[in-house]
């Protein structure tokens, strides 16, 4: 479960995102999931959970958007049928043009009055 | 108060990040790839589901190899180092990444591994073997320096793991079918289908068919190292000359 060691650099990433805000509290963590991504979101939210006490974010809420896989052609760009060949018909190879990476999108902060 | 806009619900804050989850473990293989460039090692990660036949594959490449080229690896393994002493006894120097619970190699791994007694071996071989962990999932997602990706998939796991695996499918450059001697016990199995489930997952599928055992493929597996080796300093050459 690759998904623990992910969670473990998500939080890396919410700590130099927010260093500029010492004082703020991560209340959501915007993360897209690509379908190709090799990433299961129901483990990676398990994870997720199992982790934010230790890791000082108590409040933070995972905020999940699942993003289908679509292939297109790397030569004239034309999208490629879900479960097809991937070899267009003008000869071009297809190209994972959504759905292969995990991403952190942004984080909703709350910073507390001085 | 908002003291950036002046805004009256002071307190809500929105940071846009727009990174990768494994952009630190990217970084990281970015750099271990340049250093192995540098040094003219080509790199080569083996990904399989256990028993697939990569420790097979990778002794039968050292027999091929001996005394024309030099090669090195580094095992993962959950607890054991069998695979890297059956390398070490095929003349491979090698070690073996103990990953305990964890079911992939990442960057950092590897180059802990490199700061060990295999460095030296690791920088001067020609063909640096990575045997990743045995899991069709989570190691493909990590790049770990490599030039190419090689899935090893043996001909005894059906012909639908590409349609049901499709990340690992997805990041490799050459799936090694192995233990194709055993084609003629397995009458449900056709290499064909498993072409046609590859190429729903590759956008450029090459498939080539090795027996480890009776020494089948072995050549056109040999010659496609070697052509990576060359692409790989050729884009050494273009690099010193940019
Ligand atoms: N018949 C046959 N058996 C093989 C071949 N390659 C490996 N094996 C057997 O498959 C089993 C697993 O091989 P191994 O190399 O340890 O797989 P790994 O877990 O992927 O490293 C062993 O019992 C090997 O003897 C092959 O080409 N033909
Ligand atoms: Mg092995
Ligand atoms: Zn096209």
């Amino acid at each position: 479960m690759h998904e623990a060691s992910l969670v473990m650099a998500l939080f890396d990433q919410i700590d130099r995102a927010v260093a500029a805000h010492p004082r703020a509290r991560v209340q959501e963590v915007h993360v897209r999931v690509g379908e190709l991504a090799g990433v299961e979101p129901t483990l990676l939210r398990t994870a997720f959970e199992a982790f934010r006490e230790s890791r000082g974010r108590p409040e933070a809420a995972l905020a999940l958007i699942e993003e289908p896989a679509e292939w297109a052609c790397a030569k004239c760009g034309d999208a490629m049928a879900r479960g097809a060949v991937l070899q267009c018909a003008c000869g071009g190879a297809a190209r994972l043009s959504r759905g292969g990476d995990v991403f952190l999108d942004r984080l909703e902060l709350e910073v507390p009055d001085v | 108060m908002c003291d950036t806009c002046g805004c009256g619900d002071a307190n809500l804050v929105s940071v846009d990040v727009h990174q990768s989850l494994l952009s630190a473990n990217d970084a990281q293989a970015a750099a271990l790839r340049l250093r192995f460039t540098g040094d003219g090692v080509t790199v080569v990660n083996v990904m399989r589901s256990p028993g697939s036949g990569k420790t097979a594959l990778l002794e039968a490449t050292a027999r091929a190899f001996a005394g024309r080229h030099r090669l090195a690896a580094v095992s993962g393994d959950l607890a054991t180092s069998h695979d890297a002493d059956r390398l070490a006894r095929a003349g491979v120097p090698s070690a073996a990444i103990t990953t305990g619970t964890t079911c992939h190699l990442d960057a950092a791994m590897v180059e802990r591994a490199l700061q060990g007694e295999i460095g030296a071996a690791a920088r001067a071989c020609e063909y640096f073997f990575i045997e990743n962990v045995g899991n069709l999932v989570c190691p493909a997602i990590y790049d770990l320096g490599q030039h190419a990706n090689v899935v090893a998939l043996s001909v005894t796991e059906g012909v639908d793991k590409p349609l049901k695996y499709p990340v690992m499918f997805r990041h490799a450059d050459l799936v090694v079918l192995t233990k194709v001697d055993l084609l003629p016990h397995l009458p449900e199995v056709s290499v064909a289908a498993i072409r046609d489930a590859l190429a729903r997952v590759m956008p450029e599928p090459e498939l080539i068919e090795v027996s480890a055992t009776k020494g089948a493929g072995l050549d056109a597996w040999l010659g496609w190292l070697e052509q990576r080796r060359a692409a790989a300093l050729a884009s050494r050459c273009e690099g010193f000359g940019s």
